[in-house]
């Protein structure tokens, strides 16, 4: 069988900060009505589904009770990673590698509106004996990593800021997006600090919303779709979960996870063999982090490139033309699902106002959020 | 698609109130599979794990707390989660990841450690229910049970008594086990005698709360081959999660054990899975639900499960050996790390490693399967040698 | 190479409660904050709207026809919008139930005392499709004269306390 495998599907409800009309079922099966629309399949014809949640944000134990019925998995295959979606899309693609059905489904869910209690639970991820008892709010230890990440690279929080009104900028013409915005960077180092250096505008606020993927082997996807979008690579890693024990200034953990990719995609020059990305900006001095890290610019160089507008849509690399998590909204276990969405409308040249010309690879990356170290990345092709 | 075999594991003692941290309990097993087959850590390509609810151990993304205590650091780690069901979708999260041709050896680990959750891990299956049409009645996990035990028992005509011989049998084959937790000589009508907890299930119809880890090792088979003379073979797996509305089904036949059973033998090629299954070790946190799973597993007619363990099949010494490791009954139920420690004693029977529970006979297919959830998931591996 | 006991001895220290409580080993204690506010979404937010003016709603799928409780958006099985609403009776039969001596948090009932066991039940609804069950408890009935197939009905909150919440129904009862 072919070792090639593509994204025939894609489906979503689009984010927002709240969805007051819908629960956790609708939410979910529209997005998968519209993926599985997209892909010309009904739930019969998938070997396995995979769906992404981790309990305390569900606010359910066992959380993959309630994942078969609205993908249409009712005694099928499925199961639950509590993980980034972009594991969750790993998972599907070694199914159908393993010969699982030619077709899988990966689902991620986000709805962060509904957990009231948001800074205690990514807390309680927190060490129980060694840093919880410290309690220090979720965006300190940010704050902390943010510090050193500048210190080692000379990055300055103009440059950060510049991430931050980009990105909200971006968002306003996309469709999908939660909090567009049009701001300057004095409007976000003026803004409330919330940890320093970490400001109210430099951490992106949270949005709801379900994407579904569908993936198929090579002859399956051919047949079913014009448009298949190839996985040329992926990769996922995870760094120590300790704080003391971490490398605060860099993404090591984004590093493994893009060289998994790259190898794989037999990349050696990201910078010139990828087109554009989606990254995680979840903070914005991430976004910079994460772009030296999957050496796409060497240390010290990601804050002067955005500055210059070099990430920018007509930039020399576009990073986040969806608006990331800064304009789109955080999604939590989601985010990956929103990074391959936006790669994907872009290399089917379905990206609308933000449409990157003549494009063939993009690279979406995720990262779980405070306090993990774990990473994914994968690289598509159309 | 390659063929995948497991060449070394390792498990922890089953004790309630452990002083060892998860972390801890999660490296004792991952040292000890690594070493029963000399690899070391930078063999492994891919570490998987799998834990049940966060609720118990008190961590939110338990799996990254878990990460480096299984051996993870700066590997491609990625957790699972079926509730009940994990300790045995872990061989086969596992096994995915070395069938598709990305890695050729994966460490997979299981750990829990309900204790940690008070006043009592039993009060964290309250949020395993609809929180808006089921938590409000405060449910619990017990009369989840109770309620399909007597559906099951109403549906049969089984007898409370007759029921009560598993536990009997699996707590005096837990005897011979290093790791159990509630190994003893006991008789039916202690079982009968025992509190009532919710009926018609009594205090020794259930499995105790515990805190164990339990680890395999996976590996493609060219490098399988080079490790150990006796690689077991994942032959067949099968996993299916049924709809959540648990009240809309009958209880009384779990089908989504069929459905994953079906899925596994058709992929190890077994027609006859009464014949071809030489030893199993179905999932037994309540005495009821050996028996339900074993009618599920098509391992024998539906109703037949009772009469089978009357006839002594179900012994070690039986044509079809269930639980000889003991089960949840005997050894422990730390949910995920049960499971897996299940698949360990299919592997170490198949391998004649199983010590004095060793089975008579040269077994060379056996299952082992978990359940989990409410009433939904199955999870099934079919192992050779 | 086979587990022995002697592998296995090393590899975990038992504490008992009592230690635990003492202090006998350094410990740690945290009470999460975790609270939520779930969007019910249109089928459930019916449901529990229809529950508060003492009724039950179901739902039909037009394709297998089911009646479901409680509602949905779509049908799970057949995998399509479902169609009409539908009320449905509030009484029903008792598909299985428990006789529970312990409560949630498995502290033990003082059922000495005279304190009643808890009787949870699964209820098929009548005018739902069968099969068609809901969790509820039983009351004023004899927790061990309680019958597969008994003939139940719901006993409500007087209409001022009902909130729109599955405990709007206090519990059900056997129909004389």
């Amino acid at each position: 069988m072919s070792k090639r495998v593509a994204i025939i599907g894609i489906g979503t409800t689009g984010f927002r900060a709240t969805t007051p009309d819908v629960s956790y079922r609708e939410l979910t099966y529209e997005a998968a009505m519209k993926a599985y629309l997209d892909a010309g399949v009904e739930p019969k014809d998938i070997g396995s589904f995979v769906s992404t949640a981790e309990d305390f944000f569900e606010g359910y134990s066992i959380a993959d009770e309630y994942s078969p019925d609205q993908v249409g998995a009712v005694l099928r295959p499925i199961y639950t990673v509590p993980g980034d979606f972009i594991q969750s899309l790993a998972s599907a693609y070694m199914m159908i590698l393993s010969g699982i059905g030619p077709i899988s489904v990966a689902q991620g869910l986000s709805k962060a509106s509904n957990m009231l209690t948001l800074s205690e639970m990514v807390t309680f991820a927190m060490d129980p004996i060694y840093n919880r008892p410290l309690k220090e709010s979720p965006h300190a230890v940010a704050a902390m990593e943010m510090a050193r990440f500048m210190y080692e690279t000379g990055t300055t929080r103009e440059q950060c800021a510049k991430v931050v009104v980009k990105n909200k900028k971006n968002a306003l013409n996309n469709p999908y997006a939660g909090h567009s915005v049009l701001i300057n960077t004095d409007y976000v180092l003026n803004s409330e600090v919330i940890s320093y250096p970490l400001t109210q505008m430099d951490i992106s606020p949270h949005s709801d919303g379900a994407v579904v993927v569908v993936l198929a082997e090579e002859e399956t996807a051919k047949a079913l779709c014009d448009k298949p979008i190839w996985i040329r690579g992926i990769g996922w890693c995870s760094d120590t979960p300790g704080l003391e024990t971490r490398n605060w200034g860099e993404a090591i953990y984004a590093q493994f996870a893009a060289e998994m990719a790259y190898k794989m995609a037999g990349i050696r020059y990201p910078r010139k063999e990828i087109d554009f990305a989606e990254i995680n900006d979840e903070f914005s001095y991430k976004e910079l982090q994460h772009l030296e890290a999957m050496r796409i610019c060497k240390k010290g160089e990601a804050g002067p490139l955005t500055e210059i507008g070099g990430t920018e849509i007509a930039g020399e690399f576009p990073v986040n033309t969806s608006g990331g998590c800064l304009g789109v909204g955080n999604l939590y276990e989601l985010n990956g699902g929103h990074k391959v969405l936006e790669v994907v409308r872009q290399l089917k040249g379905e990206a609308g106002k933000n449409q990157l010309k003549n494009v063939t690879t993009g690279l979406a990356q995720s990262w779980r959020g405070v306090p993990t170290t774990t990473g994914t990345v994968v690289i598509l092709s159309n | 698609m390659r063929r995948v075999a497991i060449v070394g594991a390792g498990l922890t003692k089953f004790y309630r109130n452990v002083q060892e941290t998860p972390k801890e309990l999660a490296f004792e097993a991952t040292k000890m599979a690594l070493d029963s087959c000399e690899m070391k850590l930078s063999d492994i390509d891919c570490v998987v794990h799998g834990t049940a609810p966060d609720a118990f151990d008190g961590i939110h993304m338990k799996g990254e707390y878990l990460s480096d205590g299984s051996g993870a650091y700066r590997k491609p780690y990625m957790r699972h989660y079926v509730g009940g069901g994990t300790g045995v979708m872990s061989p086969i999260h596992g096994w995915f990841h070395v069938a598709s041709g990305m890695f050729d050896t994966c460490l997979v680990v299981a750990e829990e450690k309900m204790s940690s959750a008070y006043p009592h891990p039993a009060g964290a299956f309250l949020t395993i229910f609809d929180h808006t049409t089921e938590q409000p009645l405060f449910p619990t996990l017990i009369w989840i049970f109770a309620i399909e035990m007597n559906r099951f028992m109403t549906t049969h005509g089984y007898k409370k008594e007759d029921i009560a011989l598993v536990a009997v049998k699996n707590k005096k084959n837990a005897l011979d086990h290093p790791s159990a937790q509630l190994g003893a000589e006991i008789t039916v009508k202690d079982v009968l005698d025992s509190e009532i907890m919710a009926w018609p299930v009594n205090r020794l119809d259930i499995s105790p709360t515990s805190d164990a880890a339990a680890c395999i090792v996976l590996a493609a088979e060219h490098v399988a081959r080079r490790v150990t003379e006796k690689p077991i073979w994942i032959d067949g797996v099968g996993w299916a999660l049924d709809s959540a509305y648990w009240c809309n089904r009958d209880l009384y036949y779990p089908d989504y054990v069929e459905v994953a059973a079906r899925q596994a033998y058709k992929m190890a090629g077994i027609k006859e899975p009464s014949k071809e299954i030489h030893i199993a070790e179905p999932y037994d946190p309540f005495t009821y639900k050996e028996l339900h799973h074993i009618e599920g597993l098509q391992l024998c007619k539906r109703g037949g499960s009772v009469q089978m363990l009357l006839d002594g099949v179900t012994q070690r010494t039986g044509n079809l050996p269930c639980c000889p490791s003991g089960g949840a009954l005997g050894v422990g139920n730390p949910i995920a790390a049960t499971g897996l420690m299940k698949v360990i004693e299919i592997f170490s029977q198949l391998r004649g490693e199983a010590g004095k529970r060793q089975v008579p006979g040269r077994p060379t297919c056996g299952l082992a399967q978990a359940w989990g959830d409410l009433m939904q998931v199955g999870t099934v591996v079919v192992m050779r040698s | 190479m086979e587990i022995t006991d002697k592998m296995v001895a090393k590899t975990a220290t038992k504490l008992s409660a009592d230690e635990i409580q003492r202090g006998k080993v350094l410990s740690v204690k945290w009470t999460p904050k975790l609270k939520y506010a779930w969007d019910n979404g249109p089928a459930i937010g019916r449901y529990l709207a229809e529950l508060k003016n003492g009724k039950i709603i179901a739902k039909k799928c037009d394709k297998c026809h089911r009646i479901m409780i409680p509602p949905r958006m779509f049908c799970e099985l057949c995998w399509v919008p479902t169609g009409e609403w539908v009320y449905v009776k509030d009484t029903g039969i008792v598909n299985t139930w428990v006789v529970s001596y312990v409560d949630w948090k498995a502290g033990r009932l003082d059922i000495k005392g005279g304190v009643r066991p808890f009787t949870p039940a699964v209820i098929e609804i009548d005018g739902a499709s069968k099969g068609m069950g809901i969790l509820h408890h039983l009351n004023e009935v004899d927790p061990w004269k309680i019958t597969r197939g008994m003939k139940v009905k719901a006993v409500w909150k007087p209409a001022e306390e009902r909130t729109g919440a599955i405990t709007d129904i206090k519990y059900f009862k056997p129909i004389k």
